[in-house]
């Protein structure tokens, strides 16, 4: 009891963008760490895996396509999450971590849709197709971008993140369109092979790489993102003691 | 609720060419497209459907930022989210909405089949596209309105709503232009489309006003 009332402390404690600060000094060098390891496993595991009998070496793309793709997902998952804790809890880190997750999270989808497009060429036949999946994931991108200007066409950060965040809020109609997108259209982009009912089809060789691929961008985009979140707070700092130091400049002044 | 409606519908229409911009963007939208693909009339009443929609997308968006703005500038705004308290306001949003439908979008409407005789379409065609334009633009209005109540606040939100709503209209456009295809073509359905579009114009108009309303909200305190 005493523990999970600790533990919930320590999550509020979190809300003082103070802590938070110190608390990322401590985890961030862990974290680059760990991800640097992953990642560089997954790379290694990616090199030794087997050519697809059909695909070739290209299939090999699929180890960077894939991992993009979902975070360009969870990314925005994570900033509607922000978004429900800025109009709900109104927790002061809640915009900041919207804010400073829109641009990782435009920067994966086109990742994703160029990686996907340079994948297509030697498979499909041609770099783009409009079929369900490619479009509504490109309407992510332009999403981000226009999350992106909202946000940085507001300079007071206490107004823009109410109206960023209900943008993102209705904006989140998209994310189950993508994820089913395969199932409820007839697209040229395969359906769903990892995360289904009755287990992956795909053969454990390529699997393993894939999934190590995937954990690795996951830790980047945590790291990515809370680099970006420290930096978002020191930001508003410097703004707040430029006005501090401006006040007493003027009272100054008139003395 | 009603007296809101005819105050700004009579605003709407009094407000000086506002309606009448709308139609001549939408007609200048459409008369460019044939210098642009070329006077093949084959082709022109083939993708006749589609660039009705878009020009009709294109004029819904560049007159959206009006709906709060005059009311901002001149303080009525928030007098209608002080009056929440006895109005819902996201019903005050949702009349708001339909008031500058009827009176920004609907003379699009109407004006849309003399425009499909300029690209040569069929009269079914023409039928189908109008009945789609009719049930389908209150949900782009719907959208926008969150896009404009978030714009709200800005100095020059126009061009800004548009970028942020274009993205969320895709979906009505498809359904839209499917459905009106889905008339004059054989093995393409009519009636599968067209429900999905009303659907989409119902659902939009709840999450639209509350959306809007809760924008409006915050942009006030």
């Amino acid at each position: 009891m005493s523990e999970a009332v600790s533990k919930a402390r320590r999550w509020v404690d979190l809300a003082n963008p103070t802590r938070f600060i110190n608390f990322a000094g401590i985890v961030l060098p862990w974290l680059v760490g760990i991800t640097l390891l992953v990642l560089a496993a997954g790379l290694w595991m990616s090199f030794q895996a087997p050519d697809d009998y059909q695909q070739g070496s290209t299939v090999k793309i699929m180890f960077i396509h894939v991992p993009f793709a979902w975070l360009s997902m969870m990314c925005y998952t994570v900033m509607s999450i922000s978004a429900i804790g800025t109009l709900v809890w109104r927790h002061p880190l809640a915009d900041v971590s919207a804010k400073a997750a829109a641009p990782i999270g435009a920067a994966f989808t086109a990742l994703a849709l160029i990686t996907g497009s340079l994948w297509g060429k030697p498979m499909w036949g041609t770099w783009w197709v409009w079929d369900a999946r490619l479009t509504s994931v490109f309407v992510l991108f332009l999403m981000y971008l226009g999350i992106i200007a909202l946000t940085r066409a507001m300079d007071d950060p206490a107004k823009s993140s109410k109206a960023t965040a209900i943008l993102t809020l209705v904006g989140f109609i998209n994310i189950p369109i993508i994820k089913f997108s395969v199932d409820w259209w007839n697209t040229l982009h395969q359906p769903a092979s990892v995360i289904r009912m009755g287990g992956p089809t795909i053969h454990p060789s390529l699997l393993w790489p894939l999934l190590v691929m995937a954990v690795g961008f996951t830790l980047l985009f945590f790291t990515l993102h809370m680099m970006a979140m420290r930096n978002e707070i020191w930001r508003r700092r410097v703004v707040a003691m430029r006005r501090i130091a401006a006040r007493s400049a003027e009272r100054r002044g008139t003395q | 609720m009603l007296s809101l409606f005819l105050r700004d519908t009579r605003l709407g229409l009094r407000a000086g060419g506002g309606v009448l911009i709308g139609i001549l963007f939408f007609l200048a939208v459409i008369a460019v497209v044939p210098f642009g693909v070329g006077p093949d009339l084959k082709l022109l009443s083939r993708i006749g459907a589609a660039m009705l929609w878009i020009g009709a997308l294109l004029a819904t968006l560049l007159g959206l930022d009006r709906l709060f703005q005059a009311d901002r500038d001149d303080g009525s705004l928030d007098l209608l989210i002080m009056a929440s308290d006895r109005h819902i306001l996201a019903l005050t949003v949702l009349i708001k909405c339909l008031a500058h439908w009827t009176t920004s979008v609907l003379p699009l409407v109407i004006a849309s089949p003399l425009l499909g005789l300029f690209m040569n379409m069929e009269p079914a065609a023409i039928g189908a596209t109008t009945l789609t334009l009719l049930v389908g633009t209150p949900a782009i209005t719907l959208i926008g309105a969150v896009g404009a109540a978030v714009a709200v606040a800005l100095p020059r939100g126009g061009l800004l709503v548009s970028v942020i709503i274009l993205p969320l209209t895709i979906p009505v456009l498809i359904f839209g232009v499917s459905a009106a295809y889905g008339a004059v073509e054989d093995p393409a359905p009519f009636v599968a489309p067209f429900l999905i579009l009303i659907a989409i114009t119902l659902f939009f108009a709840v999450i639209g006003p509350l959306a809007a309303a809760a924008a409006l909200k915050s942009s006030a305190d």
